[in-house]
């Protein structure tokens, strides 16, 4: 053992210094590791913390309206939602006429975005030319960068009169005597009122199913329509029998997203309206919506009851929107599981 | 084999619908900038940019409107911005299975197309009527809660873009997730953050209905952010309604500025991505 001694004070000389620069060196690791341990349990919880608050602004959002709203459904009840009446002076209010003209100008403005959107999703996935496709798949989504007081201010100044002139008397007296459409197309043609809001509407929620359908459109495996195409069907027919039904849910998601953004829509139909607080039978009348009610009268309101009438109607929008985005969130949700499976 | 040409028939006319809608839908585009060409150029001089906005029946300029609008829509993004980024961030990178970062997703994109003149309400009711009186600030803060979803939205969309190999081998030298998320992930995502960022931007700055009765609007000079502001889309909203030749012109200037900026600020948002993709 007398030669392993010096051996083991060798080995032990060594081992001391390491020991001890490698237990420094630990310490130092152990308190960089902590420390990254803090601000990565910090980071997470900031992050997530964030994630929490969007959900808290939407609580936010939906509180504050009912809360400002309880005055005016305490006094008019239920019947606040059928009420055609709206007026500051006896204070007697009534969402019916906002609610409705909401609902006809978005009908109007999905009878016609929603066909001409789906053509062009058909021709930007289909029929255009590669080179062509970005450029004019740009051209469309920069319809919906316009901000929505341009047009209002186009389709007061531009739109309405050249409606009023051209398409308006043309409808009358096409329309006259055909039994439906003569009320819907009845009265004078100010330019100004439900058709044109919806014409507008129309065009503003076109980008948007327009981009979703050409979206969900390219969801569709190639091998699918190649198999149609090659028992010798049309691209027609490969549309109408492969790509639609396949895309049904996410069509019906797109539509809807329009739809919801067209019922929020509230400076472009504010201009063109007409803000007239009655339900009529003929689309060229004017009336208003609940948005364009909100925007013209809200700064305006004297009184609490009529503020809280105002923030109920902010909440019957609120509450339409969301049901009609969440059913939209839940088409498109439908669809990409589809397409990831 | 009789059917062949009503089919060929059939198709020609439904594919030459699809053609006609693509034009009438293009259509609208170069209508509505040729008319803001038409009617707002001439009105765009110096003037707009250095003078304050006139009373009735005289000339002037937009330089409060547009000196407000940028003050509101800087602080908006500076406080939607990071909130909506950190959001973001948590639903690509940490939740990315959890339940919560599902029903933040969710309401996220229904957030995302609210429409903007309830935020405005709730603006009103949570900062205006407490505070007795309109200002800048709850304008700013009306903005703010529309940049988050905007913001939120790409966040989570590029950063799912950075490829994971990446984030492992960010790992596999030791470092921690906080730091593999920001010293990686948003550098690699950088273009894309950008992105987020002047989307926002652009969707706020033409923002109208949020201010109406959050800043209200000024006739005057102010950077006071406690009292009534002044904003470009509220100033077009208030002059084009106006009877008066003067008003209607500065109107469709504004109107004008605020597109171009607008659609400039998307063109360039587009492009960064198409690059961030192609990476």
């Amino acid at each position: 053992m007398t030669y392993g001694s010096p051996k083991d004070a060798s080995m032990s000389e060594i081992a001391i210094p390491e020991i001890n620069s490698s237990t420094q060196a630990t310490r130092a690791r152990i308190e960089v590791t902590r420390g990254f341990a803090v601000s990565d349990g910090l980071f997470r919880r900031l992050t997530q913390g964030a994630a929490v608050f969007v959900l808290v602004l939407l609580g936010g959002v939906i509180v504050s309206l009912i809360q400002g709203s309880i005055p005016a459904f305490e006094k008019f009840g239920l019947g606040f939602f059928t009420t055609e009446v709206w007026n500051p002076v006896t204070e007697k209010f009534g969402a019916g006429a906002a609610i409705y003209g909401t609902v006809v100008t978005s009908l109007i403005a999905m009878a016609i975005a929603v066909p001409i959107g789906l053509g062009i999703a058909v021709f930007l996935t289909e029929l255009c030319p590669i080179s062509l496709r970005r450029p004019i798949g740009i051209a469309i989504e920069l319809l919906a960068g316009i901000p929505s007081i341009i047009y209002g201010i186009w389709g007061l100044f531009v739109f309405a009169p050249f409606l009023q002139q051209y398409i308006q008397p043309w409808l009358i007296s096409i329309f006259g005597s055909v039994p439906i459409f003569s009320t819907l197309f009845s009265g004078a043609p100010y330019g100004i009122g439900m058709l044109t809001a919806g014409l507008i509407l129309a065009i503003m929620v076109l980008p948007f199913v327009t981009a979703i359908s050409r979206d969900v459109f390219e969801t569709v495996p190639p091998m699918l329509k190649e198999s149609a195409y090659g028992i010798g069907c049309t691209t027609w027919e490969v549309i109408k029998n492969v790509v639609i039904p396949y895309t049904r849910v996410g069509v019906i998601g797109g539509v809807m997203l329009g739809l919801g953004r067209a019922l929020g829509e509230t400076m472009a139909v504010t201009f063109v309206i007409g803000n007239a607080h009655k339900i009529s039978a003929s689309l060229l009348a004017p009336g208003t919506t609940i948005s364009a009610t909100i925007a013209n009268e809200f700064t305006e309101a004297v009184g609490d009851l009529y503020t809280s009438s105002l923030i109920a109607l902010g909440l019957i929008l609120f509450i339409i929107t969301f049901i009609v985005l969440a059913f939209a969130r839940l088409m498109l949700l439908r669809l990409e599981q589809k397409a990831a499976r | 084999m009789s059917f062949y040409p009503a089919r060929r028939r059939r198709n020609a006319l439904w594919m030459s619908l699809s053609v006609v809608s693509t034009l009438v839908g293009l259509c609208w585009l170069f209508l509505i900038l040729a008319v803001l060409f038409w009617e707002g150029f001439d009105g765009l001089s110096l003037a707009v940019f250095t003078e304050m906005t006139p009373p009735p029946g005289s000339a002037g300029g937009l330089l409060n409107a547009i000196v407000g609008s940028l003050i509101m829509t800087v602080i908006g993004v500076a406080v939607g911005a990071p909130l909506g980024l950190l959001a973001g961030t948590y639903l690509a990178e940490y939740g990315r299975h959890e339940k919560l970062a599902l029903v933040v997703r969710f309401i996220n994109d229904i957030l995302l197309s609210a429409p903007s003149i309830v935020v405005g309400l709730f603006i009103y009711q949570v900062v205006v009527a407490p505070m007795g009186h309109f200002s800048g600030i709850a304008g700013a803060l009306a903005l703010a809660v529309l940049v988050v979803p905007v913001v939120l939205r790409t966040t989570e969309d590029m950063l799912n873009l950075v490829p994971n190999t990446l984030r492992e081998a960010g790992a596999a030298l030791g470092m921690p997730r906080s730091l593999v998320i920001r010293r990686i992930g948003y550098r690699a995502a950088r273009a894309g953050l950008v992105t987020g960022v002047l989307l926002a931007v652009a969707r706020v700055s033409g923002e109208t209905a949020p201010l109406l009765f959050t800043a209200l609007n000024n006739q005057f000079w102010s950077t006071n952010l406690n009292g009534e502001m002044s904003s470009l889309p509220a100033v077009i909203f208030q002059f084009a309604l106006s009877p008066y030749k003067e008003w209607q012109q500065l109107a469709w200037t504004g109107a004008l500025i605020i597109t171009l900026a607008v659609l400039a600020m998307s063109v360039t948002a587009r492009a960064l991505t198409a690059r961030a993709i192609k990476r």
